[in-house]
């Protein structure tokens, strides 16, 4: 067995910084950071982008959820350091006020927040919940793990439950993705047929 | 303004903006992750310091020895405040724990210290150094036995002869009711930047529902000059009652900013939402009904037990039955035991949501006895006065429209009444319903309107904690101001703007609405007079005047226009019961192996007065139904009983519903008006959507399996070992 | 989280040998489960090995029939994988009820074997739990202790956690075996149920993995067809960890397998118990539990895991 006085000696006299360069939202940074400076500080401390929340900083609540080389993950949950030229996009990525992306849209038709304080993780989330299915991966509620799945109210609202709010915006947040589900096929049909 | 009479037909009864549908006004701020909350303000402050807390690891005791050093000389610290540092703050007078100072531990996780770095890896970090010796006191920390203890009981009050009528009654029923303790977690935890550098004038930005009660309960805590203290709360990411109160995060922030001489901000980390802050005590609860064989209530007798730090007053879980039914004689008991459990205090709608979760399950109960519809012995029990005092008539009561509207909406009458009969497969199928009141209070709300080039800003200390106040009020002002919403700004949350009813008891849509009215009407006065007319209409952002109509813009050029007012509430109110009512209905699947249970559909009929804005009430409507649905199936705070704190304290721990506990939730307005309650006839629906909820889902349950659970949250193992299976 | 130092190695013999090198090190790949640990402090890494590049992300097949999961294929990745949906649904099934879609997308194969328990009460740190600080006592064995969540079966007097993975149920279900190499760069494999310990006096040391073992991949043996279920029991509908849970292979010879979760400090099988298969849930998990020393609080999940198995069984 190895003491801990060994690693407390370790830890004094090792380097406990690192450099890394992140791609933000299109934008390089390069930055300095104690190394345990979780992803989620980065952006909120670090470079000021606020729109990542934190509401339990342990992976249970999902208000800091952010795309890290294009899959929702949860930012408190993993460190800056480790992401080296990785391409991250946050809410500020996703659409500002004067360019909403349509699912911003779509939730503040739907009322599909009252605080606001889930609301970007859940956006994030509602992207990332059409994308996945359209790419063919199942659920914990996919009847049949070969076929093809069906974007239902059922699978949404399976697939977005690793985003909690406690305002309880749930039924209105599936109308917002559903409207952007339904216009989504909509545009994928008139797409079909121009080519 | 005085409101001193019920209004009569107003400008609000021929709407344009009111009562109509609107989208939030902070919408777009919220969606694009732009709305600055506490801890955020990057705007506000440069660079803060990081502070952390150390909780107690105790639950009851004293401090005997702590030793910071180490803390102290960790990297990047500033400075950490013990609480062994400084003598005791003083205690406001909502603070029932303590907040910081002094050797005494009252409950776990108390604050005992708070780390100063420059950022938040060194100040946590560094908590973990600080060495704490205690003297542990034991406690007692079983609510259950303590009830079973209880001999005489703090009777609230008692009309008629609640013994005589039970004994003379025909049928009766008698049992008792758990509630779980309960917490808000809202997703914002507390946080505060606290700028005290000067130890004179204070800043705080913080998330906090009542602007003017914690800036006073500042004052108090430090004691210190209300004046010198200024705090803003423009976005506040849930509440529900935890950030009704100054809580550690603002008190840690102020000392460590005034210790180091730079701004300071503390975020209370997730486990101290549970046990630092406030809870929901649980509760047990005794219910008697009597009635005849015809279905008439003749007694209620409800006595309840909550558990409470020394100083506070627990759950009042037996409010509602004082007013709710009709019955000539009726008891009610209420006792608060003390506890060093973390400190008990209000949540969403305070008492009546526990209280209905078992009043509400009872009369389903005492339906059942009397061979009665639910819905049926509800309506023939209605009342149009308080029972207990018959001269006090409810001001505007439709609860039997929504029992019918209810049943109608829901195809109540085609469900199946025999219980545990309905199966899909491996899963049983079951409906229930519950009714619902809350109280509607009010209070005094002032609020400021400043005019220029035709725009309106708004201004009061009215928080909006995602209740849609951003959204009502500009309806308001912009109605009574004959403006569109695009003219109308609103700015909220600041110690700056007048003081109105902050958010909380569900009284904030209703009493600031009211006191924003009064400040334009101020307005309206401000303007006639500079025409020199006697009075005028306003619209189309103009005033009509004698004929003539003036652009509001033009009504002073280069110059703002101010008008500012509170609504004072009259004690007419006094004399009428006001409340707010709704039927729920539920219907749920409950796995017939394994007991897991799932909603299928809700529908809540509310009748509160005005609906300001039909969208945002909605969504107080449903967000309550949702809070209901975790009350009922899966929160309650797990106590160790003898370490004395609550076990779960993290998301995954204490579960509050996700997305896949939720079905569609259907709302119904009856949009009634109730004059005598502020002069838009409005009332609050943000707890009503809570109150019988959880009772509506245990019925459902016990129609779904025919096993009646009274233990909330109604977890598969307290009726596994009698479902069906195959 | 205590500080510490960070290197990222993307070599897995080297990054082995490294942490050999330096007592102590843990390596990270996800991070799901070892960074809110670390922020409690229950980990105190003073140095971190990022193992997130060292390639080990792929799915192949083996010379025997069977498959080769890298041990940081993502949850996602591996719960989508044609021939893991095709072949061993299980698996799949049971990665898609755990934890949330955030989370298996950075959760790893091997990380999530090395999830460590979900106990209250070594989750905080003022409590004493022996698995955390050796020797510091149980405080979930204590009088007034909250237990509905914790183990009924393999437990000791010293510790009663269970394991909170989902897809080591599963894994366990289909006999697969866990790849590691040492800094020794000698490679291992190990069945799941010689990989993981129970608590019995050292309930810290909760996987027979040797200072600076990495593992690599998990190999999973030829298909084996039949039914396959995975039936995740929990309080909420989603993002709740297991009460109990049940991985069943019913083969069309009338025999089958049956592992469970939720209940034991490992992912709970007994070859006895899948002998009574055919004579239904009662009589398997007469076998399955026997010894079972649950608490009054958690009792019902012998109940509950007999009712699971049951509902599974009669599944059309």
């Amino acid at each position: 067995m190895t003491s801990t006085t060994t690693f407390e000696k370790h830890r004094e006299s090792a380097t406990t910084r690192s450099a890394v360069a992140l791609s933000i939202n299109g934008q390089r940074h390069e930055l300095e950071l104690d190394n345990r400076t979780t992803l989620l500080d980065t952006l909120r401390e670090h470079l000021k982008l606020t729109g990542s929340k934190k509401g339990c900083d342990l992976g249970q609540c999902g208000a800091c959820t952010v795309y890290i080389n294009g899959k929702r993950v949860n930012a408190c949950l993993t460190l800056a350091v480790m992401h080296q030229d990785d391409e991250i996009t946050t809410i500020e990525g996703v659409g500002d006020v004067e360019h909403m992306d349509p699912m911003q849209q779509a939730f503040i038709d739907n009322d599909a927040f009252q605080c606001g304080y889930c609301t970007p993780g859940q956006i994030c989330s509602a992207k990332a919940t059409l994308d996945e299915i359209r790419a063919g991966i199942p659920s914990h509620v996919t009847k049949e793990l070969t076929g093809p799945i069906e974007i239902s109210d059922e699978e949404i609202r399976e697939r977005m439950s690793g985003n909690l709010c406690r305002c309880g915006a749930y039924a209105n947040i599936l109308k917002a993705i559903n409207q952007v589900a339904k216009d989504q096929i909509v545009k994928d049909q008139v797409a079909k047929e121009r080519s | 303004m005085d409101f001193n009479q019920s209004a009569d037909e107003n400008l609000f009864d021929h709407a344009r903006i009111i009562g109509k549908p609107h989208t939030r006004v902070d919408g777009a701020l919220k969606v694009t992750g732009t709305a600055p909350y506490a801890y955020e303000r990057h705007d506000v402050v440069e660079n803060p310091l990081v502070g952390y807390p150390l909780g107690s690891s105790i639950a009851k005791g004293h401090i005997t020895r702590m030793d910071a050093t180490a803390a102290r000389n960790a990297e990047g610290v500033a400075a950490v405040i013990t609480t062994l540092d400084i003598d005791e703050l003083p205690r406001a007078e909502s603070n029932v724990a303590k907040l910081f100072g002094g050797d005494m531990i009252e409950h776990y996780h108390q604050a005992i210290a708070v780390v100063v770095a420059d950022t938040l890896e060194q100040a946590r970090a560094a908590t973990s150094l600080i060495e704490v010796e205690y003297e542990e006191i034991p406690g007692e920390f079983d609510l259950d036995d303590a009830w079973k203890r209880l001999q005489d009981r703090d009777v609230v009050s008692h009309v008629g002869d609640v013994d005589a009528a039970f004994e003379s009654a025909e049928i009766t029923l008698d049992e008792t009711y758990y509630t779980a303790s309960q917490s808000h977690a809202m997703m914002e935890p507390h946080a505060t930047i606290a700028d005290w550098c000067d130890g004179k004038n204070m800043t705080l930005w913080t998330s906090n529902q009542m602007i003017e009660w914690t800036r006073q309960a500042l004052a108090t805590t430090f004691e210190i000059d209300a004046d010198t203290i200024r705090l803003e709360s423009p976005y506040i990411g849930g509440g529900f009652g935890g950030k009704l109160w100054l809580r550690a995060d603002a008190v840690l922030a102020a000392l460590g900013s005034r210790e180091t001489g730079r701004p300071v901000k503390v975020a209370l980390p997730r486990s101290f939402i549970f046990n630092n802050a406030t809870h929901r005590s649980g509760t047990v609860q005794r219910l008697r009904i009597a009635a005849n064989r015809d279905g008439r209530i003749t007694a209620f007798d409800h006595a309840a037990i909550s558990h409470t730090l020394p100083g506070g007053s627990g759950e009042d879980a037996v409010n509602q039955t004082r007013c709710f039914y009709a019955g000539e004689n009726r008891r009610v008991a209420h006792h608060a035991i003390d506890m060093n459990l973390p400190e008990s205090a209000d949540m969403r709608a305070p008492g009546e949501a526990s209280g209905l979760a078992a009043l509400e399950i009872a009369m389903d109960e005492m339906a059942e006895k009397l061979g009665m519809d639910p819905v049926e012995f509800r309506i023939l029990n209605d009342t149009q006065v308080n029972p207990e005092e018959p001269s006090k008539r409810y001001s505007d009561r439709h609860f039997v429209e929504c029992l019918r509207k209810g049943a109608e909406g829901f195809n109540w009458s085609a469900r199946n009444t025999t219980p545990g009969s309905k199966r899909e497969g491996q899963w049983l199928i079951g409906q229930g319903m519950a009714g619902a009141y809350r109280g509607a209070p009010t209070l005094d709300s002032g609020a400021r309107v400043r005019l220029s080039e035709g725009r309106l800003i708004v201004e009061t200390d009215m928080t909006d904690i995602g209740t849609g106040s951003y959204t009502i009020i500009a309806q308001t002002a912009a109605e009574t101001m004959g403006l569109e919403m695009d003219d109308v700004e609103v700015r909220l949350g600041n110690s700056a703007y007048p003081a109105a009813s902050g958010s909380g008891g569900q009284m904030g849509a209703a009493s600031s609405t009211a006191g924003v009215y009064a400040a334009c009407v101020a307005l309206q006065g401000e303007i006639t007079k500079r025409l020199g007319v006697e009075s005028a209409r306003f619209e189309s952002g103009q005033v009509v005047a004698g004929g003539k109509r003036v652009a509001l813009r033009d009504v002073a050029q280069n110059e703002e226009l101010v008008g500012e007012d509170t609504l004072h509430f009259g004690d007419f109110k006094d004399e009428l019961e006001i409340g707010t009512f709704a039927a729920h209905f539920v219907e749920v699947a409950v796995h017939a192996y394994t007991g897991e249970t799932r909603l299928r559909r809700t529908l809540s009929v509310v009748d509160a007065g005005r609906i300001l804005n039909p969208v945002t009430a909605r969504s107080q409507v449903i967000g309550g139904m949702t809070m209901a649905t975790g009350a009922a199936l899966t929160e309650g705070l797990n106590i160790d009983s003898q370490r004395g704190y609550f076990t779960n304290h993290d998301l995954a721990g204490y579960e509050i519903a996700v997305h896949a506990d939720i079905p569609e939730q259907e709302v119904i307005f009856l949009d009634t008006q109730d004059g005598a309650s502020t002069p838009l006839k409005a009332k609050g629906v943000g707890e009503l959507g809570i109150c019988g909820g959880a009772a509506a889902v245990a019925n459902a349950m016990y129609n779904a399996t025919g096993i009646r659970l009274r233990d909330y949250p109604m977890t598969l193992d307290r009726m596994l070992d009698r479902l069906p299976g195959a | 989280m205590k500080a510490f130092s960070y290197e990222r190695i993307d070599d897995a013999a080297q990054a082995a040998a490294r942490a050999f090198e330096v007592p102590g090190s843990k390596f990270i790949a996800g991070g799901t489960n070892l960074l809110d640990l670390m922020k409690h402090e229950i980990e105190v890494p003073p140095h971190l090995i990022d193992i997130t590049r060292t390639g080990l992300d792929d799915i192949t097949e083996t010379g025997e029939g069977g498959v080769r999961i890298g041990a940081l294929v993502s949850n996602t990745a591996l719960a989508a994988n044609e021939r893991i949906r095709c072949d061993y649904p299980v698996l799949s099934r049971a990665l898609f009820s755990g934890a949330s879609g955030q989370l298996r997308n950075k959760a790893s194969t091997g990380g999530n074997l090395l999830q460590r328990t979900r106990c209250p009460y070594f989750y905080d740190t003022a409590m004493p739990c022996n698995k955390r600080a050796p020797g510091a006592g149980c405080a979930a064995l204590d009088e007034g202790a909250d237990t509905r969540q914790l183990g009924v079966i393999g437990t000791s007097e010293h510790c009663i956690a269970t394991h909170p993975s989902d897809m080591a149920v599963a894994l366990r279900v289909l006999d697969a075996e866990v790849e590691t190499i040492t800094p020794q760069g000698q490679t291992r494999r190990l069945t799941l149920d010689e990989f993981y310990r129970l608590p019995g006096d050292t309930p810290d040391v909760e996987n027979v993995l040797e200072p600076g073992e990495i593992i690599t991949g998990v190999v999973l043996p030829a298909p084996v067809g039949g039914r396959q279920q995975y039936y995740k029991v929990r309080d909420r509908a989603s993002y709740a960890f297991a009460l109990v849970s049940v991985a069943l292979i019913e083969t069309d010879d009338g025999k089958g397998r049956v592992a469970l979760g939720g209940v034991a400090h490992k992912p709970w099988r007994r070859d006895e118990a899948d002998a009574e298969l055919g004579n239904g849930a009662k009589a398997v998990m007469a076998k399955l539990l026997d010894g079972a020393r649950p608490t009054d609080e958690n009792a019902y999940k012998l109940t509950l895991a007999e009712r699971t198995l049951a509902a599974l069984l009669a599944k059309e």
